[in-house]
């Protein structure tokens, strides 16, 4: 793994998927791409370019995308049908329910321009939810790449992945952390940095904040564990439960609503098997207009915001 | 294939619908009117229309139906069974628990194609698998049965306008146009205004047929083949509850299960 300190590279997710779709479909014949009229923004037109016969545009219209998706994998296709995040986990969520889930479908969901980092177009098109919707759904896998090379492995091990997979992507250039001789496995958190005090475990790019917010409590003594949860679901119990007896305390980190989503999903485990104090950073409520940069720092999603998180978990920690 | 005359298939028409009559009975629940509007198109299909195989459901060479207005299924359940993709003796197992006749068809029975039953989704879902058999050359043809009541879901016109776009020949849609949905009457629930305007500004070849009427269906799915360049839709004129006298023409019939004294004036009437 690539250190957080430095001058580091930077590239969005969903070039990272747009990369791997390229390579997928020179190895595989069976690989479809589907779009609704956002191919240049999902980064779905190099694939287009390269296999025009196997890419199919749908309009806007995403609840026939996801069904004719489910279609193309019931004729032993994989389809990934791309479009932002907010329209295919919101408004063609039943299509992925009943469509695509129902029916354990090898359809790759790939929603991109998720979180408030996609900035300016303000609440309407900063997904906040999918991972809460998405989970939940008993066939679904779902995946937040933290960088652009771990999209890009998600996007090739997402067609080896039997059933529906969602890839949860952002808009902006983010800086890239992890390297291709990281290991990478669907359902496997990664232990990115050893700590024994706390554990924060953060998904996509709350995963760099969170590398940031161990680095500012190192200053403070505060010994952090960190780990990236690339995968939701199915999520890597081993990991938390391991993190729990060795630090007893928790702070999770999604660009995300604290309701449903990862914070959600690690509490469920932890609760259930080895309840110790969690406390959670994301989105409260809804997004607006603004910089990536001004929207983390005004919904306290920066890593001092984590690293604060941290301290509040460890005071809740019983002797 | 041979196809059996028409008055064997009226035959089994019957024999179908009395088996329906007893399935939902024994279930105490389900969509009588609508399962017994369907039969013809449903017999239409399988017994004369779509490549087949029931000893071998996963035939690639298979032509394939969506059945999109899945509560409709009892029909379906009763001619894939008579057609030997299942023991008949199961359908009497229609919506109970454990059961693999779910009340909404699901992938896993053979014979079946999809999961459907949220209306709407099943036109698009046949539109992935014509586009699919494009791409592999193959030359299935898919069938997707709406109702009509369905079309007030706009993904239907989403499909529509893809199917179109795509010009997907291999495609056609049948819609069991039987005026009433579970409120009442189409038009006083929602008027889709001329059904058949509206499929053809689409870009859709557009057939109207009695939906009771095997020769006519027949036809009609003939001609469906032959068109080229484009998606065909039958408007299959047919009546809610077709066949038994009191359940005919009335949306109330739409989704609970006859009695047993209720059965025994139906199967009389289907004698």
């Amino acid at each position: 793994m690539l250190s957080v300190k430095g001058e580091l590279k930077l590239d969005s997710t969903r070039n990272g998927f747009g990369k791997g779709l390229v390579e997928l479909g020179k190895a595989n014949k069976n690989i479809v791409v589907l779009s609704a009229d956002l191919t240049d923004s999902v980064r779905a037109h190099w694939f287009k370019k390269e296999f025009p016969d196997r890419f199919f545009s749908f309009g806007v219209a995403e609840q026939n995308m996801i069904s004719a998706a489910a279609g193309f994998a019931l004729s032993g296709k994989i389809a990934y049908a791309a479009t932002f995040g907010v329209f295919a986990a919101g408004r063609a969520w039943d299509q992925v329910r009943v469509s695509v889930d129902y029916m354990n479908l090898n359809v790759k969901i790939v929603g991109t321009h998720a979180g408030i980092s996609v900035g300016e177009d303000g609440y309407t098109h900063q997904a906040l939810e999918e991972i809460t919707l998405m989970r939940v759904l008993p066939n679904m896998t779902m995946i937040v790449p933290s960088d652009f090379t771990e999209a890009k492995r998600a996007t090739l091990k997402a067609a080896e992945w039997k059933g529906p997979v969602y890839i949860r992507l952002g808009r902006n250039a983010s800086p890239i952390l992890t390297e291709e001789s990281d290991p990478f496995e669907i359902g496997k958190g990664i232990l990115a940095r050893p700590g024994k005090d706390i554990t924060i475990v953060a998904c996509g790019q709350m995963f760099f904040e969170a590398m940031k917010a161990a680095e500012i409590l190192a200053q403070k003594k505060i010994d952090a564990r960190v780990i990236n949860m690339h995968t939701i679901k199915p999520i890597d119990e081993a990991i938390l439960l391991k993190a729990a007896k060795e630090t007893g305390a928790f702070v999770t980190a999604e660009e995300h609503s604290m309701r449903g989503g990862l914070g959600g999903a690690v509490t469920e485990i932890l609760s259930q098997n080895y309840p110790v104090p969690v406390k959670m950073v994301g989105m409260a409520g809804c997004g607006q207009s603004g910089s990536p940069q001004e929207l983390f720092k005004c919904f306290n999603l920066l890593a001092e915001d984590v690293a604060r998180a941290a301290e509040g978990a460890l005071a809740m920690k019983r002797p | 294939m041979q196809r059996p005359s028409i008055d064997e298939l009226n035959k089994k028409a019957k024999e179908i619908r009395r088996t329906v009559l007893k399935m939902l009975t024994e279930a105490s629940s389900g969509h009588t009117g609508g399962s017994l509007s369907v039969v013809e198109i449903i017999i239409s299909l399988y017994y004369c229309k779509m490549r087949h195989d029931p000893k071998n459901p996963g035939w690639q060479g298979r032509d394939r139906l969506v059945l999109s207005k899945g509560h409709a299924c009892p029909t379906l359940y009763a001619v894939l069974a008579e057609c030997g993709y299942f023991p008949k003796t199961e359908l009497m197992t229609l919506r109970k628990f454990g059961t693999r006749l779910q009340g909404h068809p699901q992938l896993g029975l053979p014979g079946i194609e999809a999961s459907t039953g949220s209306l709407g989704q099943g036109l698009s879902i046949a539109i992935g698998m014509a586009l699919a058999a494009r791409l592999d050359k193959k030359d299935t043809r898919v069938y997707c049965v709406m109702g009509d009541g369905e079309l007030n879901e706009g993904q239907i016109w989403e499909a529509a306008a893809s199917a179109a776009h795509y010009k997907l020949d291999n495609l056609c849609g049948i819609v069991d146009h039987n005026k009433l949905q579970i409120d009442g009457p189409c038009e006083e629930v929602m008027d889709m205004g001329p059904l058949k305007d509206k499929w053809a500004s689409f870009g859709w070849n557009v057939l109207e047929c009695d939906g009771h009427n095997i020769k006519e269906l027949m036809d009609s799915l003939d001609s469906a083949e032959r068109k080229k360049a484009k998606p065909t839709v039958i408007l299959a004129h047919t009546v809610k509850g077709k066949g038994v006298s009191f359940v005919e023409h009335k949306a109330e019939w739409h989704g609970i299960a006859p009695k047993k004294e209720e059965l025994d004036r139906a199967l009389k009437e289907l004698e």
